[in-house]
């Protein structure tokens, strides 16, 4: 950190990427700032509203139901994705073929189109016609995500467990490799239990990677839109409706664009204070 | 206990491919077979649903659509982010840190934000419909990605490199050309991998920025699962062929997966 010159000229080098980010989140985001503050009854006619629309928001009913289902959504999936991607990666070879494999085969689901993934689990979970929807009702279990709203949440989460808990598991599998040989022919010497090689050895070892496993997870399921609503829609009724969806429901089916547009800002200032948490976490531990 | 270790994988592993099975294995069946009933395999196998994509237009054009604006998109995001990259890991200028955490913050704005004021955006300057409008639109997300994730690779270059290329006399372009971006190819690679799969993977800005021309496959896959009825051995077909790039190179990047999904910081 240290050895870098101090040299001005660098912007004219991040030039081209301020203007091209900037282009794309300076623009949008005045708009949305322009909206948030605007009342209009058509014909491009705006008039100033001032905080009517944040104050409607932030007090309305809907909202709050989304971001309830959207925390509780996350806190589900982070209690699951992180233990089981640890646990997982502690069990998987540490070189060779059988490596590679594990590796590759648990990628998949990461490199699979969003909507692809949705769709894959509506067929996967379909009742009557779906491997997964078929055995549980062959099992005696009355099964079906498209009306029962505790279904369609087990059947979510089974689904961004399925489609995330890899990510976790690679991040910690990155940060045992990273464990030299040594460590645990110390520990053997010293005749530690394998509880006590994993308490002192390797979840030391692991705090870097997996504090950004969770921001990382926290981040990217408060953004989820794609995967739910091709999956459930946002039902039955609005049972599944998180954030995103309830935004893009506002936006674009009813094209209450006040509300809308306060919305995605007071959405956008609770990504922004994860992402600053996320980025304090990373150059404090990069500074050490 | 240790001899049964590997069970863990394994059985985490069978519930990974189960749904892409039942995938693989919809996609070989007819309509008829699908809705006639539950078959664990392809009773009567058939290739018409692969068939039918890879001769309709509507269809196979998706896929090149896709592909055409995830190609722009990854070429102009690495091409960009190189010299950013290169003045985040060697030089402290005014403004850097502020610079480099909104970039992040960018990777990490959620689509449906920007999804209307993106329409009317790309609308206004009449790039509506073209592949130039979603892979503009992905380097919101993309340039920050390839940012960070070659920062991570060039800080792991010594300076030296630089310092005695320059004292042999190097101007700095020819230095960058001929000498780092050959040191760094491996991270660029990578760089460009994640760019490529998170511009596939991503739905909502695609489609709302495109009607016809240019509509990605992802979007005819949620039209057919809409409109047409239960055409599932079709979607299925459509959804095992999106999943082709991806299983092609995880491969070649199989040890930097971590790297890349972490913005470069493992």
């Amino acid at each position: 950190m240290s050895a870098k010159t101090v040299n001005h000229r660098a912007w004219w080098l991040v030039l081209p990427v301020v203007l091209l980010v900037g282009f794309n989140a300076v623009v949008p985001l005045m708009t949305v700032v322009n909206y948030s503050v605007q009342e209009t009854f058509g014909n491009n006619r705006f008039f100033f509203e001032g905080v009517k629309w944040f104050d409607s928001v932030v007090h309305s009913a809907r909202f709050h139901d989304a971001l309830k289902r959207q925390m509780l959504f996350t806190a589900i999936i982070l209690a699951i994705e992180i233990p089981l991607g640890v646990a997982v990666a502690l069990a998987m070879p540490r070189k060779g073929v059988w490596a590679s494999v594990c590796l590759v085969l648990m990628s998949m689901p990461l490199l699979i189109p969003w909507n692809v993934v949705g769709a894959m689990w509506n067929i996967f979970a379909l009742p009557d016609i779906g491997l997964l929807g078929w055995t549980l009702n062959k099992l005696g279990f009355d099964y079906n995500y498209t009306r029962q709203p505790f279904a369609a949440w087990a059947t979510l989460i089974a689904m961004d467990v399925w489609h995330w808990t890899s990510l976790v598991a690679l991040l910690a599998y990155a940060g045992l490799s990273a464990i030299p040989d040594a460590y645990y022919q110390a520990a053997k010497i010293d005749g530690a239990s394998s509880w006590a090689v994993f308490r002192h050895v390797q979840l030391p070892k692991m705090k870097h990677v997996l504090t950004i496993a969770v921001l990382l997870r926290f981040m990217d399921s408060f953004m989820i839109y794609t995967e739910p609503v091709v999956l459930t829609g946002g039902g039955p009724g609005n049972s599944t409706t998180l954030l995103s969806i309830d935004l893009v429901k506002i936006a674009l089916g009813q094209f209450d664009l006040g509300p809308a547009a306060a919305m995605s800002l007071i959405y956008f200032l609770i990504i922004l204070l994860l992402s600053w948490m996320f980025y304090r976490v990373i150059t404090l531990d990069e500074e050490q | 206990m240790k001899r049964f270790k590997w069970l863990v994988p394994a059985i985490y592993i069978v519930f990974l491919m189960l749904p892409i099975y039942w995938l693989l294995s919809m996609s070989f069946k007819h309509t008829n077979e699908i809705l006639g009933g539950f078959t664990l395999w392809p009773r009567s196998f058939t290739l018409e649903n692969y068939h039918k994509i890879f001769t309709e237009p509507t269809w196979y054009m998706g896929y090149v659509n896709s592909l055409t604006y995830v190609t722009i998109n990854t070429v102009l995001s690495i091409a960009v982010a190189l010299p950013a990259a290169y003045a985040f890991s060697r030089y402290r200028f005014l403004g850097d840190k502020h610079l480099f955490f909104w970039l992040l913050s960018n990777r990490m704005a959620p689509a449906a934000v920007f999804a209307l004021p993106f329409f009317q955006l790309y609308s206004a300057i009449g790039l509506f419909d073209t592949h130039i409008a979603v892979a503009l639109a992905h380097c919101l997300f993309n340039v920050p990605l390839a940012v960070w994730i070659l920062e991570g690779f060039m800080s792991g270059v010594p300076k030296e490199l630089d310092e005695l290329a320059f004292i042999d006399g190097y101007p700095f372009w020819k230095f960058f050309l001929k000498i780092f971006v050959p040191a760094i190819a491996a991270g660029i690679g990578v760089a460009a991998f994640f760019c490529f799969m998170f511009s596939w993977v991503e739905l909502l800005l695609a489609k709302t920025l495109t009607s016809v021309e240019a509509k990605p496959i992802a979007a005819i896959m949620t039209r057919t699962a809409s409109s047409s009825g239960y055409e599932l051995g079709l979607l299925a077909a459509a959804g095992a062929l999106t999943m082709v790039p991806g299983a092609f190179v995880i491969y070649f990047v199989r040890n930097y997966i971590a790297k890349g999904f972490s913005l470069g910081r493992v």
